[in-house]
């Protein structure tokens, strides 16, 4: 179809172009150019100054931050896709067509609920006399500290992740070709032989798409950070957050946020070749 | 399959089960807690009560903020999935130079942090004087929902056979009318969908919302407020009703677009 473009092809194509364009693609460009800008009197100025950079880079608290929110979206996305394997699995091999339909129907629920107030409510369960300490001092256990530190944090990246892991994961389970599976048994391959040797091959695409997803949404994350590891030391997003409420320091937050992007596109173009590449080659 | 293990089938089955345990806990607990009349919620819960509701529903701010929140939502589900269906069909139709970057652009959104969309938006919004507005709160979130509407109908479109318009151009009929009786009844469960996932996307949206409202606050950006400020139980309250009314969307949605083979079972 090289045909010139009808008016009807417009019509329908260039909203969607010009509002991404717009709203998206230059908002983001600006964010690039303002990083270079200079804050005189409260007012950002055009100008082309590597300050904010240099001080921004040569700040351990920058790159402490950095690596902290690496390491902690890194497990965060290791922990989930473990847990929602065996879950995703169950799902597409082992349920009616029907009961998989209500699962998947189960797991869309939590995008309607507001991620704050999960965090809010997971605040209640995690506290030092809250109800998993409770639970646990029932059985002789405990009291463990698991607010204001990492286990919080991670808490609540899993609690966002986990759903839409598991759908994803489900998803491309779903497109395994049922007769590989049929004939590894007939091979006499076992059955976890069978998941690592046929099915994770076969899905591997789908999977690694659903952990590079809980890396993103972790390493972006500003609530579980904030309301459950109590803000300190800060993640990457928590400092963008606090250098724009403190005044109009946006040229430094614009730094951060471009390194987030820049590793944002380096993980997620590092997965996806990983993730398309041929075994054996 | 060939060979099934009851003890692995039970175990997966536990595990499923610990796995929505874990997602719904939380949900289910800021629905108990925004019953109880104890200010910080422990256990054992204390009495039954509708407290924070009444204080919520006393609140003018917070009807303010419903309605802002109620406003957005609404009238982005509109563009959002109008702009959405346009992108879906011109994937699903057309081939042209640079396809793979009109499609990267339209998705790309939900993969950038809110935090960083946020400030980009602020710092943006704020240079052609709209950061604070209503407007700019709708421009933000039409940015982030319109990928989810493109994707649910692109699916839709996907599922629908290519010789279908090709037999209504056959028959006379031109773009507009293939458009209006043929692929917009298709994707219709998909349109539907769209709208309310996509206003739903923009109800739970508080980060950018927070960035760019300025005083115009919608109802996330109040629960935010009140995190930081002090700590109430009227956070559950406020947090449950949108709950309970987007499930009630969904519940109906589901309801009347059921296909007629489903109402037999």
């Amino acid at each position: 179809m090289t045909k010139r473009p009808t008016f009807f092809s417009l019509i329908l194509s260039l909203p969607l172009l010009i509002w991404q364009l717009t709203f998206f693609l230059f908002p983001l460009l600006f964010l690039v150019a303002i990083s270079f800008w200079t804050v005189r009197n409260f007012q950002m100025t055009p100008d082309l100054n590597f300050a904010n950079w240099e001080r921004i880079l040569t700040r351990g608290v920058f790159w402490d931050a950095y690596f902290r929110t690496m390491v902690l979206a890194t497990t965060a996305a290791v922990i989930t896709s473990a847990i929602a394997f065996p879950a995703s699995y169950a799902i597409s091999f082992k349920m009616s067509e029907k009961a998989k339909r209500w699962m998947i129907f189960i797991l869309i629920i939590p995008f309607f609920t507001s991620y704050l107030v999960r965090v809010y409510s997971l605040q209640v369960f995690l506290s030092d006399a809250g109800i998993v300490n409770a639970a646990l001092g029932y059985l002789g256990l405990g009291p463990f500290t698991m607010l204001n530190n990492a286990f919080g944090i991670l808490v609540g990246m899993v609690t966002l992740t986990l759903p839409l892991v598991i759908l994803l994961q489900t998803f491309s389970l779903n497109f395994v070709n049922r007769d590989l599976i049929e004939a590894a048994h007939n091979l006499r391959c076992g059955r976890l032989r069978t998941v690592f040797a046929v099915i994770v091959p076969s899905a591997k695409v789908g999977l690694v798409i659903a952990a590079l997803f809980a890396f993103i949404l972790s390493f972006g994350d500003f609530v579980s950070p904030l309301y459950l590891g109590g803000g300190n030391p800060p993640t990457l997003s928590i400092m963008i957050t606090d250098i724009t409420k403190s005044g109009q320091q946006w040229p430094r937050a614009a730094v951060v946020a471009i390194m987030m992007i820049a590793t944002l596109l380096t993980v997620a173009f590092a997965a996806i070749t990983y993730a398309y590449k041929e075994r054996g080659k | 399959m060939g060979n099934e293990n009851r003890i692995i089938n039970i175990l997966l089955k536990v595990h499923i089960a610990l796995c929505l345990l874990f997602i719904f806990a939380p949900i289910a607990g800021s629905f108990v807690f925004s019953l109880n009349s104890d200010r910080f919620p422990s256990l054992p819960l204390g009495e039954f009560s509708t407290e924070w509701y009444r204080l919520i529903w006393e609140d003018p701010l917070v009807w303010q903020g419903f309605g802002n929140t109620l406003v957005v939502g609404l009238t982005v589900a509109v563009i959002a999935t109008l702009l959405g269906f346009g992108g879906a069909y011109t994937d699903f139709r057309y081939n042209f130079t640079g396809k793979s970057f009109y499609v990267a652009l339209a998705l790309l959104p939900p993969t950038i942090p809110v935090v960083i969309l946020g400030l980009a938006m602020l710092a943006f919004l704020s240079r052609v004087n709209l950061s604070g507005t209503t407007i700019s709160v709708i421009i933000a979130h039409g940015v982030m929902c319109s990928p989810f509407a493109m994707a649910i109908i692109r699916l839709r479109l996907s599922q629908m056979d290519p010789d279908l318009e090709a037999a209504s151009w056959n028959m006379g009929g031109n773009q507009w009318q293939t458009l209006r009786y043929v692929i917009i009844p298709f994707a219709r469960p998909a349109i539907f969908a769209a709208l309310f996932i996509t206003m739903a996307v923009s109800f739970d949206e508080f980060a950018v919302a927070w960035f760019v409202s300025g005083l115009n606050e919608t109802l996330p950006v109040k629960i935010l407020g009140f995190l930081q400020g002090q700590v109430s139980p009227r956070i559950n309250a406020i947090g449950s009703l949108p709950f309970l009314s987007s499930m009630t969307l969904i519940i109906l949605a589901q309801l009347l677009l059921r296909s007629p083979e489903d109402k037999k079972s």
